[in-house]
């Protein structure tokens, strides 16, 4: 199998405190990797460093697509191709819907000077097409604060699609939606599947992960517990292992 | 990568009409400029003679760019979210160096440079105890403040140096001279410097990065904003400019007095917080700080003309702060 993304032996300790410790994590091209573990368990940590947050201790490898990865910065995980939806949804509330969509990549006409036009433009192709917003009280002047916890989520997966990811990186995109957009949310990582691309889906909910994932990592208290197909366990199956893992800190194989 | 069966609307609202929408958009600007337009009428009444003749207008157009040029730059600390209460120590300190490099070689060519040098660095300096430092801007440039007035003190031993000289200068002409015969010049460079601040702020990537480091600074860096960056170059600009503004003053006065700058704090900040920048970051306009400032003004002249002293006028300063930021605490409470 060809890996998009390996990352290993990667360490992380902030201060006297080991968020991650050891951990071996893999995307297949095309794979969609559902990443399960409690409050606390390093799942944000692990986002950080392949979104180039974090850097990782020294150590650990990072490759991308069998290449491997010097120093990855937010930029440069940016021109690679790999797209964050944020548990926060990395928003600017008080900004118009357009400068949401472009934050931090801003479309320009060299010199840095903004190319308002075309980025006002785009965004109003969006929010017809993948955000489905139609409401005539929002256009892409309209402030993001304005709008709902659904539609702050559209923006925000949008916007992750937009720049033509390779690899797609969903923290707890359920949280805080109601049953129809949380169903729109899952539609989409099926979306990324039929596209040929791969995503990781991080949630604390395993029913919201196992319809979706092709393999399944558990982490624990910093370290990889265990991880397997999902064609090889039924969802039962999964939740009694988890509460093993909760016990233990160990996923029987 | 779109995926067409999943566009349905996530929700229904009210539309609002196009006009709604221009009131909503630009509520703040409107309200700055119909209190500038009260104000005047207020004075127009009060006291027509002096308000219907054009003297007092050349009178705002001199004094008002003293703290105007300051207020406009000032407007970008206040989006990311700072404070810069420095710049009256840095229209001193940029001075200082204008004395000290025109004793030394006789140019006031090149002590304007090293003004200006002098300015930016001071900026630059409040900009990594900040930023790479982490002190809270606050006390970091109440903590600049005295140590630049200080340096200046020691420097000039409190002996300012007279620039009569420089009146027969072409500098002197370009920076506080009268265009058309009328026009002070320094009110020129206020719209000039409105008019560049405006577009960056507007139109370019850095002014974008402004905004989204007030707005939320985690979700900016999370998408890759250079916040640090970001903020330390607001505060050279501001440093550059309050410096180049401190010439302006003392060019106009023909004097360098050491103290120079302590009178413009207050009006500044006036400025920037009545022309609709939100204290709390993310919000803010150059249209509104450039109106602002000249209601400022206005009130300065209005003070003085309805015969009350000058000791009103801190008392109508504070006044004018403490309302406005309050009156935005009040709205964007009720916004959210």
């Amino acid at each position: 199998m060809s890996y998009v993304l390996q990352l290993k032996n990667i360490n992380k300790t902030f201060g006297e405190v080991a968020a991650l410790h050891d951990v071996n994590f893999e995307v297949g091209t095309n794979e969609i990797v559902g990443l399960l573990g409690d409050n606390g368990a390093g799942k944000s940590t692990l986002v950080k460093i392949i979104t180039g947050y974090h850097a990782p201790d020294a150590g650990g490898e990072i490759l991308w697509n069998g290449k491997k990865l010097d120093h990855l910065s937010v930029a440069r995980a940016h021109e690679l191709g790999i797209e964050v939806v944020y548990q926060e949804r990395a928003l600017a509330d008080k900004q118009s819907l357009w400068r949401n969509i472009f934050m931090g990549r801003e479309l320009t006409r060299g010199g840095g000077m903004l190319d308002v036009n075309r980025m006002r433009e785009e965004t109003r192709k969006l929010m017809r097409t993948a955000m489905g917003f139609t409401s005539s009280a929002i256009t892409t002047e309209s402030t993001v604060k304005t709008f709902s916890g659904g539609e702050r989520q559209g923006v925000a997966i949008t916007r992750a699609l937009y720049f033509k990811a390779e690899l797609v990186i969903l923290d707890e995109p359920t949280m805080g939606l109601s049953l129809s957009e949380t169903k729109k949310c899952l539609d989409f990582v099926d979306g990324i599947r039929a596209a040929g691309k791969a995503a990781i889906f991080i949630d604390h909910n395993i029913f919201h992960v196992y319809p979706v994932a092709d393999r399944i990592v558990v982490l624990d208290r910093g370290t990889v517990a265990g991880q397997f197909m999902k064609n090889e366990l039924t969802l039962q199956e999964l939740t009694d292992r988890l509460y093993d893992v909760a016990k233990s800190g160990h996923l029987k194989q | 990568m779109s995926d067409n069966n999943i566009t349905r609307p996530l929700s229904v609202t009210v539309g609002a009409g196009p006009f709604v929408r221009f009131l909503r958009k630009y509520a703040l600007q409107l309200g700055v400029f119909a209190v500038a337009i009260i104000v005047w009428l207020v004075f127009l009444i009060g006291s027509p003679r002096t308000f219907l003749a054009g003297d007092i207008y050349v009178s705002f157009m001199s004094t008002t760019p003293y703290f105007a040029l300051i207020a406009i730059p000032l407007t970008l600390i206040v989006i990311t979210g700072e404070i810069d209460l420095s710049f009256p120590s840095v229209m001193a300190f940029g001075m200082m160096a204008y004395s000290v490099i025109f004793k030394a070689t006789g140019s006031f060519w090149l002590g304007f440079v090293a003004c200006l040098v002098a300015g930016l660095l001071a900026g630059l300096l409040n900009g990594l105890i900040i930023v790479r430092i982490g002190v809270p801007s606050l006390v970091a440039t109440i903590g600049t403040q005295f140590l630049l007035s200080g340096a200046v003190m020691i420097v000039t031993n409190g002996q300012g140096i007279g620039m009569t000289e420089m009146a027969q200068s072409g500098l002197y002409q370009a920076l506080v001279g009268k265009a058309f015969g009328v026009i002070p010049m320094q009110f020129i460079w206020t719209i000039v410097i409105a008019v560049i601040v405006w577009f960056f702020l507007n139109r370019h990537r850095f002014g974008a990065h402004v905004y989204l480091t007030g707005d939320n600074i985690e979700s900016a860096r999370l998408m890759g904003v250079n916040v640090g960056r970001t903020k330390i170059l607001t505060f050279c600009i501001v440093g550059l400019v309050a410096a180049f503004a401190g010439f302006v003053v003392s060019a106009a006065v023909q004097f360098y007095w050491p103290t120079l700058g302590g009178g413009y704090m207050l009006s500044t900040l006036a400025s920037v917080f009545l022309g609709g920048t939100s204290v709390f970051g993310g919000t803010g306009t150059i249209f509104g700080t450039f109106i602002a400032s000249f209601i400022i003004g206005a009130i300065n002249a209005g003070i003085v003309a309805a015969g009350l002293t000058g000791f009103w006028l801190n008392f109508i300063y504070g006044l004018i702060i403490v309302g406005s930021v309050s009156v935005q605490t009040i709205v964007s409470r009720r916004l959210s």
